[in-house]
């Protein structure tokens, strides 16, 4: 491609404006955790009063001290971190049978099976939350850690599902087909030729089902009552008292929950920027 | 190695018949080719066989056991593939001993095995590589080397060379020849190429909407056709079709009269009877030039067709066209008129109405038809 001419001074403005605009993009979007970083090391007494500032004038750890030491967050975040990990884990795992056979399969219902798993997700999850709560209630899975695994794997099974299914259909069956002639059952064949071949589509279900269910609010808040069964996110409101919020302890316990999270995408990375740009170069 | 037995094999999707009442007997060591257009059903009957796809009714058995309800890997067979289905994680060498591994063949016999293969398909310096690091040809070799390391009852292929450039092409088809003189196992081979068909088969299966047309050896498919679709379907370049009436004339001579008026000698063919109406096929191998014009049919030239070894000039015969094979240098122009003759021992006659073929009455009881 030759967009830009062949004189350096427009290659020049062609890459300069290139990295620009990119740039641009990466400060918008990164500013927050910039900002949420800072106000986690301002000292308290400082934090009002020295106005608006790129960076505070001393910064201190007292707040991360605070809120691993003083405060229930510890037990929020292991909270978060068996349900978030829990519901990854059982809904990847659901969703790579279910993707395959979709996949693969013709079979009476299919179509029907397809429109229920997409009218799931058309309703905004306000509207199911009495009805969650009932049902869950005399099973004493309200206030429970189960609980909440239950519905989020239920919510996020059907984008899931759709999702390994993609990554399964990019998957030619000649491969099995092969496998279970070089003497392979279908099950077989699926575990040893097509799921290592699918490592990237399950990373990323993985990576999205872990981010969606570590910063769910809304259930998390409504069906469990009790400190000890609180999430992390549920947890970030304790910081905010009648008479007032505590900004930096708040922000503190953000940071402090964003590693997981960062920790769990490192480690799936090279998957999954595999499965992205695979998934791109087939359009 | 076994014999193959498909008796009455049917296969539906939904209301859709995609066979109709296949019957194939294939000899133990026998190397079949199923050919026919695209969308006839070949793969569908190959994967019948290898157990990927269900038996709608009818039954298939190799070595004597009925199959039908057997799972592909209970059936002993190795399949290449047309996309050559290659592992892409693992290397060629794993690729190649799979399913000797899922048989728990024992580790210096599995060495021995892959090392005799890729000795033979030429692969031994490529075992370590990763399908996606090998040229078309290789990959084909492994696909090959794949099938062959197991040792199985039977080889099916499914257009293993279609996604091969032209020479590399004509090299592999004799290379599987060879492979399967020296090995002798049962081969059944899909191609809608008929020059593979040819080349390849001890015996070829020309199938057609699910229907087999045709079953025999090369020669006699090509010099006795059962009908109009098996002799269109095979040779290169085709065969010609001209419609006409069928004649017997006064001295007993029997022949076929064009729309034209033009009158072709041909032997008298069983089963015809006078003013039927029938298809006369000539190959264009069997049309001669008459240079004097001595007793030819007069015909306009329209192209003219250099093909190295032989030319093939295009004319223009009562309305259709009509190619003539020579191993001459012509040295006429287009648009002339040449004469032309037909060799009345080598044509055929076909049943217009049941497109079947009426074989001289000299010829022997035999064409097997479907
Ligand atoms: N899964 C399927 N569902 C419906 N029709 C099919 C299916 N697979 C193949 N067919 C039909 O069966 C016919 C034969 O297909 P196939 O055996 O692949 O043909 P060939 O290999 O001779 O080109 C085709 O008309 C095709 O459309
Ligand atoms: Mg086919």
């Amino acid at each position: 491609m030759n967009v830009s001419g062949n004189s350096p001074a427009r290659k020049l403005v062609y890459w300069g404006s290139h990295y620009l605009m990119i740039g641009a993009f990466v400060v918008f979007a990164l500013f927050p955790l910039y900002w949420l970083l800072k106000v986690s090391v301002t000292p308290n007494d400082i934090l009002y009063t020295e106005g608006v500032r790129m960076w505070p004038s001393r910064t201190t750890w007292e707040n991360y001290f605070f809120v691993l030491t003083q405060s229930n967050f510890p037990h929020y975040f292991l909270n978060s971190v068996i349900v978030a990990g829990t519901t990854a884990i059982v809904t990847t795992m659901v969703a790579a049978v279910t993707g395959y056979s979709f996949s693969r399969f013709a079979f009476r219902g299919k179509m029907i099976i397809v429109a229920l798993m997409l009218i799931t997700q058309m309703f905004p999850l306000v509207m199911l939350i009495a009805p969650i709560f009932k049902i869950l209630a005399p099973l004493g899975l309200t206030d429970s850690l189960t609980g909440l695994i239950i519905v989020y794997t239920a919510f996020n099974v059907p984008f899931a599902t759709f999702l390994m299914q993609s990554f399964f259909d990019g998957i030619p069956k000649d491969l099995e087909e092969a496998a279970m002639i070089d003497g392979n059952t279908r099950f077989q064949a699926f575990r040893r030729i097509i799921l290592p071949l699918t490592l990237p589509g399950v990373a990323a279900t993985l990576g999205f089902v872990f981010t969606a269910a570590w910063s769910e609010l809304l259930f998390a808040l409504m069906l469990v009552s009790s400190e000890s069964a609180s999430t992390f996110p549920v947890g970030l409101l304790s910081f905010v008292s009648k008479f007032s919020v505590d900004f930096g302890q708040m922000m503190a316990a953000g940071v402090l929950a964003l590693i997981p999270a960062c920790a769990f995408f490192l480690l799936i990375q090279r998957y999954l920027v595999q499965g992205l740009t695979a998934g791109a170069v087939k359009g | 190695m076994a014999s193959i037995e498909i008796s009455n094999a049917v296969k539906s999707y939904g209301a859709v018949d995609v066979l109709h009442g296949i019957d194939l007997d294939i000899q133990d060591g026998e190397f079949i080719v199923l050919v026919g257009p695209s969308g006839c059903g070949k793969s569908t009957l190959l994967r019948m066989i290898a157990g990927l796809e269900d038996i709608t009714s009818g039954a298939i058995s190799i070595g004597g056991t009925v199959v039908n309800e057997l799972q592909p890997k209970d059936r002993d067979i190795a399949m290449v593939f047309q996309s050559y289905a290659l592992y892409p994680h693992m290397s060629v060498a794993e690729n190649m001993s799979y399913a000797l591994t899922l048989r728990k063949t024992a580790k210096e016999k599995i060495a021995d095995a892959i090392t005799n293969v890729a000795e033979i398909l030429g692969l031994t310096a490529l075992l370590e590589r990763r399908p996606k690091a090998l040229s078309g040809g290789q990959r084909q070799r492994v696909a090959m080397g794949r099938a062959i390391v197991r040792k199985p009852q039977a080889f099916l292929f499914d257009e293993p060379l279609s996604n091969l450039d032209a020479r590399l092409r004509e090299q592999m088809r004799t290379e599987i020849r060879k492979l399967h003189r020296r090995l002798g196992a049962t081969s059944v081979y899909v191609t809608h190429d008929q020059i593979e068909a040819m080349t390849m088969a001890d015996r070829i299966v020309a199938m057609h909407d699910g229907i087999i047309q045709q079953v025999g050896s090369p020669v006699e498919i090509y010099d006795r056709p059962a009908n109009i679709f098996v002799a269109s379907f095979i040779g290169s370049p085709a065969m010609n079709f001209l419609k006409g009436a069928y004649e017997i004339a006064q001295n007993d001579t029997t022949g076929i009269r064009l729309t034209d008026g033009s009158f072709v000698p041909v032997l008298p063919a069983r089963g015809a009877t006078a003013n039927q109406t029938v298809t006369l096929g000539a190959r264009p191998e069997h049309i001669a030039l008459v240079p004097d014009g001595n007793g030819g049919i007069p015909a306009r030239v329209e192209l003219i067709e250099p093909m190295g070894l032989s030319t093939l000039v295009h004319v223009s015969l009562a309305g259709n066209p009509v190619k003539i094979f020579t191993l001459d240098r012509p040295d006429f122009a287009v648009d002339s008129f040449i004469h032309i003759a037909f060799d009345m021992e080598k044509v055929h006659v076909f049943d217009t109405q049941t497109e079947l073929r009426l074989p001289p009455e000299s010829e022997p009881h035999m064409a097997r038809t479907a």
